[in-house]
């Protein structure tokens, strides 16, 4: 399939009063036509600063793209000028944002901020402008778009706020749609609703998704890839079949054995021990190496490459290397491991 | 489970917000539940369906509209004199959801703990107050260097831990944790759920423990209430309600849980709930009835009977 977004080497360094810190290391990772991908990892893991450079929304004042390219459509975002960015933005990628709360403007009506990027993208007239929004309202759920187009923001609940979010998100057919936790805030009834309208509209719009989430069940509900991220480096990616049942970072089976199943019965939840980095000063070896049990000499010395494990799958770990020991992942995981090779010898 | 110590008991608690205006809220609806000595009782439900606010007015933040809390034998609510009030206060105590809002910026994390050991006179000499607050410190997986730093200085668990020291501080029976791990990161969330699990098993106490994270609610809660608009629509240990909800409700809520298995999420069905489909009339008596030893659902004398049957197949 073809690359639609290419992300080459990004390094990020934020400039703070105690010194430069290097949120992200060395991102690389490529989004394809029509795909699903999910970015997890704690906070300060750098997905959301990823998303943001990506749109150009890193405060200039104290952010800086050391290196790297961000390529979409034969151009390099990290290096474009402000005024050729605000033709990408809204236009050809457009983000949603964790809390629709605060996303949308409280003193403007619904309808003129849906209407905004159709006037400012597409040179429509109001009227036509105001025919589409009244469309996109009724395809991402509202009832009676006529009346809630006159509606101010607080007149809506979270979950239709959410609706109206992705509603300006979609209006003029982005080509990339960022989603930065869109369902962090909201219920898991209403999760799951806007978790169905994202993917029905994908479908109908076949637009690519990039989904920023911690939450490993939303990821498995969504996500055809998955890339996961600790202290600004990807450390594990792959399809979301080889993420969740054939593992091979410890980071990643950390995630994964935290979460309880509704079905589990085990007494003590395993919980990885320690704290995530501070970027100001990153460790010289593996960033995990402090909070990882099988960690060995070289994980505090060197940091891993990418190892491949299969033409998707590719992680970070020096577990992977030929002369490394073998070892045996916890429980939970190699459960999983073992249903899944039972699953896939039985097809 | 009948010989089980009763440490509280809720009947019939109603909290209105706006009472006589017309924006009057019925925020707890006639609620009743016990929770045992040394249970986790768990409390889930949407935002805004009331389960904060009864762990408000539980503690008594909140002056109850109507009906009993009872707490070790003694009603909660009603007057009391400052000693008796302050003898309560030890006793229950709170964790709260937000670890950046609920300590104080300007105190020494010596001095948030030692507020209630002060308030309460647990610490004879300035000597044993520090030495109380260094080994609660380590109870909770801080160490004693902590205690003169300020919060800011922390990252959100370590916070979440000082909240849970300062709770532990006077010597609690009873903890109110609302939404204690919801601002926490996923790896962080299953270390202080295993803190809370070791102090329970150490300490004896005993928890109601609100949250919308079901399956850690399911983790860590012996039994689960859920909670509906105001209501207590269902309530039973933690396994049979899993495995075997009832209320139509309950069904809706756990059918929305996304599952960390891609396999499972590309065969789940989602169940929507319609409130219309009870049809109650006017005399019917919509009550919590117990279907099954244990296990309590909110309903009508007809739907018990349907319930019943429903469960033996």
């Amino acid at each position: 399939m073809e690359n639609i977004l290419e992300v080459k080497d990004l390094n990020i360094s934020f400039h703070t009063f105690s010194g430069e810190v290097q949120a992200i290391r060395g991102v690389n990772f490529e989004l394809k036509k029509g795909e699903t991908l999910a970015i997890v990892g704690e906070s300060g893991s750098g997905k959301s600063v990823t998303t943001k450079a990506i749109m150009r929304l890193l405060p200039p004042q104290n952010s800086e793209i050391k290196s790297g390219e961000i390529l979409f459509d034969g151009k390099d975002l990290a290096h474009l000028s402000e005024k050729k960015m605000q033709k990408v933005r809204g236009k050809d990628i457009s983000l949603i944002f964790q809390d629709p709360m605060t996303s949308l403007n409280p003193t403007i009506k619904v309808g003129k901020q849906i209407m905004e990027p159709i006037i400012k993208h597409q040179n429509a007239s109001k009227s036509e402008a105001k025919k589409r929004t009244l469309e996109l309202l009724s395809m991402v759920g509202i009832p009676n778009p006529e009346q809630r187009f006159e509606q101010y923001p607080h007149q809506f609940s979270g979950g239709m706020r959410q609706r109206v979010v992705i509603a300006i998100a979609l209006a003029c057919n982005p080509k990339v749609l960022i989603a930065d936790e869109p369902t962090t805030a909201l219920d898991v009834t209403i999760q799951a609703q806007i978790l169905e309208l994202m993917k029905e509209l994908q479908k109908k719009i076949d637009t690519s998704i990039i989904f920023i989430t911690h939450d490993l069940g939303v990821v498995a509900n969504v996500a055809d890839r998955v890339a996961v991220m600790y202290a600004g480096k990807i450390v594990e990616i792959g399809t979301v079949d080889e993420i969740f049942y054939n593992p091979q970072h410890p980071y990643t089976w950390g995630l994964i054995s935290s979460m309880p199943s509704l079905d589990s019965t085990e007494e003590e939840l395993y919980a990885i021990p320690g704290t995530p980095p501070n970027l100001l000063h990153p460790p010289v070896g593996d960033a995990f190496a402090p909070r990882n049990e099988y960690a060995m000499q070289i994980d505090l010395e060197e940091q891993p490459p990418m190892f491949k494990v299969s033409d998707t799958h590719y992680a970070a770990t020096w577990l992977l290397h030929p002369d490394a020991p073998k070892v045996e992942p916890p429980a939970a995981v190699a459960k999983r491991m073992k249903q899944f090779q039972a699953g896939q010898e039985g097809q | 489970m009948a010989e089980r110590e009763k440490l509280l008991e809720i009947k019939n608690l109603k909290q209105y917000f706006n009472v006589g205006k017309p924006n009057m809220v019925k925020a707890i609806d006639g609620i009743s539940f016990d929770i045992y000595k040394g249970e986790t009782l768990g409390l889930v439900g949407e935002s805004g369906c009331g389960k904060s606010t009864t762990g408000r007015t539980i503690i008594r933040l909140y002056n109850a509209t109507d009906g009993e809390v009872i707490f070790d034998g003694e009603n909660v609510h009603g007057t009391k004199n400052r000693k008796q009030l302050k003898d309560f206060n030890r006793k229950m105590q709170m964790i709260f959801q937000d670890p950046y809002a609920s300590l104080n910026p300007r105190l020494k994390v010596m001095d948030i703990i030692a507020e209630g050991i002060d308030i309460h006179g647990l610490a004879k000499t300035p000597k044993e107050r520090a030495e109380r607050v260094y080994s609660l410190l380590e109870t909770v997986g801080l160490n004693r260097e902590h205690a003169n730093r300020y919060p800011h200085e922390f990252s959100g668990g370590q916070r979440q831990r000082i909240g849970i020291a300062r709770a532990l501080a006077v010597k609690p029976e009873f903890i109110i944790a609302d939404e204690p791990i919801s601002a926490l990161d996923v790896s962080i969330q299953a270390q202080v759920v295993n803190l809370l699990k070791k102090l329970q098993i150490e300490h004896g106490l005993t928890y109601l423990f609100i949250a919308h994270d079901l399956s850690m609610v399911k983790y860590i809660s012996d039994r689960i209430g859920v909670m509906y608009f105001g209501k207590l629509v269902e309530l039973a240990p933690s396994d049979d309600l899993y495995s075997n909800p009832i209320h139509p409700y309950t069904q809706s809520l756990l059918s929305a849980i996304p599952l960390p298995d891609p396999e499972s999420e590309r065969i789940r069905k989602r169940i929507i709930y319609n409130p219309n489909i009870h049809n109650y009339s006017e005399n019917d008596d919509v009550k919590m009835r117990e279907v099954r030893p244990g296990h309590f659902v909110n309903c009508s004398e007809k739907e018990v009977k349907q319930y019943q049957q429903l469960y033996k197949q």
